[in-house]
């Protein structure tokens, strides 16, 4: 039991919010310790296995060219492309965004972002959406609205990324598994990605559709009292 | 031939670290300009010539990189972007063609990894290459921001960007300790052995909770596929593509449904000023759960 310890540390380190690496150091080295190994055993393991997974942080060879892109307006563009998304429902609006956000990240396109996407652009086309299809969108409404909007961001992100070949989720794999002695190769990963990623859309399309007509019952209950309190 | 390519390429990626040392060094406005640039110097060094020296000593530098994360001398520093009215000008004279070098990396990586018998990383190289140099013809922006704006953003990912390959080497001394053993020993009372969908069930919940309470499905990786993978799951003759990349992303139904994953619900309630600062996370609650029962469904099915 007592070799759990390192398990224990990474929780109690993430829960506090303790630096990650240094966590993750701790948790190594006394595991390590109590596991009977020595010292020295323990830093050669380490480093043993930080070089053979190297090929983990490979995307460094990428960065360049995407800051470059960055200084020449490619969020400015992406952002362009989603302002021209034509949807006639919040659902809709999200359900779209979702499409494009996980096409992205499968093309690891790093283009997303509450703060970059949804907080200027999804959010207000989705509240848009509502506020011409009724009459009166209260705070609620708005408040679910931003709820889902924001989900939309993550369903994409997360369901797409493993879908392109060097993602980091992809290499995490392949090493850990390589560590334990079952080897796998990134293609065989990122496309065994693609039918959790095909999945998630079409629930996300019929969860998107259920906020439709959540939305359009409660204000059209809504109507229907502000109605009788008129007569 | 693909080994020699691909330590070309990690000599590639360890240049970008090397210049993002040099720009923090020159960086006078940079916050913790020593810490940095040591920091990425390290790490160029265990790129660059990391399978010539001993284990030990890469085990050294990580700790002395980790001392200097924990003391917070790891930052960016002053380097910046475009001006915004000069991006949005740009970005309406190029139009989508900024997408062609973005895109290339993968469709090259890919292409590379399923048409010839190079692998996918040697492919991800020969993509970066190509994409840059599109990018440059295109641009014709000078060279020289090849090296800013790549140590640019290599300083905005911070030192997170060592945190996958970290943890796979957790994962190695976890196994050299025998934690997989004692995890697996505690379920095996509750799992069946030799019960293929508990033992899938296991795995994706497991890894789902897991993710959960520590807020980092990567984290949770390296652990529940030690303890509960192996011994109910891959052992059983799973295909481990299908079953692996299936269990990292039903740690990421996890994040969907935990507080502890401040970037991807908390910060984001925060930004769209939502009342309950738990929004986003009820929002993601009822398909959180329903995707996490079709990992279960999909990795029983796909993975045997």
């Amino acid at each position: 039991m007592i070799k759990l310890i390192g398990v224990v540390i990474i929780l109690i380190g993430f829960i506090f919010k303790l630096d990650t690496i240094a966590v993750v150091l701790a948790a190594g080295i006394v595991t390590g310790l109590v596991g009977g190994l020595s010292f020295n055993e323990i830093l050669s393991t380490l480093g043993e296995a930080f070089i053979a997974n190297r090929y983990m942080s490979l995307f460094l060879v990428t960065l360049p060219v995407i800051g470059i892109l960055e200084r020449y307006g490619l969020r400015e563009r992406a952002a362009e492309l989603i302002k021209s998304i034509k949807a006639v429902t919040t659902g809709k609006v999200l359900t779209t965004y979702m499409l494009v956000r996980e096409l992205a990240a499968a093309f690891s396109l790093r283009l997303g972002g509450h703060v970059q996407f949804i907080r200027p652009l999804v959010y207000p086309m989705a509240e848009g959406a509502a506020e011409i299809n009724f009459e009166e969108v209260g705070e609620e409404e708005l408040e679910i609205i931003k709820g889902y909007s924001a989900s939309a961001e993550n369903f994409g992100n997360f369901f797409g990324q493993n879908v392109f070949i060097a993602a980091g989720g992809v290499l995490l794999i392949v090493g850990t598994l390589s560590e334990l002695g079952v080897e796998v190769t990134p293609l065989a990963v990122s496309k065994s990605s693609i039918p959790i990623a095909v999945t998630a859309f079409i629930f996300a399309l019929i969860y998107y559709r259920m906020l439709d007509s959540r939305l359009s019952k409660r204000l059209a209950e809504k109507e229907n009292k502000t109605g009788r309190g008129d007569q | 031939m693909g080994a020699i390519l691909l330590e070309g390429l990690y000599v590639m990626a360890g240049l970008v670290s090397l210049v993002t040392a040099f720009m923090a060094f020159k960086d006078s406005k940079h916050p913790t300009r020593i810490g940095t640039t040591i920091f990425w110097s390290l790490l160029a060094l265990v790129f660059i010539v990391g399978k010539y020296v001993p284990a030990q000593l890469i085990g050294v530098i990580l700790l002395v990189m980790g001392v200097l994360t924990a003391t917070k001398q790891v930052n960016f520093g002053s380097q910046t972007n475009a001006e915004e009215s000069v991006r949005e000008e740009r970005s309406k004279q190029f139009g989508n063609k900024l997408f062609v070098p973005a895109m290339s990396i993968a469709v090259i990586a890919f292409a590379v990894a399923q048409f010839t018998p190079l692998s996918g990383l040697v492919g991800l190289g020969f993509g970066a290459i190509t994409a840059t140099v599109i990018a440059l013809m295109m641009t014709k922006v000078e060279v020289g921001y090849i090296a800013y704006d790549g140590s640019r953003l290599l300083q905005q990912v911070g030192s997170a960007s060592i945190l996958p390959q970290l943890l796979a080497a957790l994962g190695s001394l976890f196994a050299a300790a025998g934690v997989g053993e004692v995890i697996a020993a505690g379920i095996s009372g509750v799992i069946p052995q030799g019960n293929i969908l508990a033992g899938v069930a296991a795995y994706c919940i497991g890894m789902a909770v897991f993710t959960m309470i520590m807020g980092n499905a990567f984290a949770a990786f390296a652990v529940i596929t030690a303890g509960i993978g192996m011994p109910f799951v891959y052992s059983q003759g799973a295909d481990p593509a299908a079953a692996g990349a299936l269990a990292l992303t039903a740690g990421y139904c996890g994040t969907l449904m935990t507080p502890m994953a401040a970037n991807f619900n908390i910060v984001p309630a925060a930004i769209l000023e939502t009342k309950n600062k738990n929004r986003v996370i009820i929002s993601q609650v009822p398909f959180g759960i329903v995707l996490l029962a079709a990992h279960i469904v999909l990795m029983y099915v796909i993975a045997f």
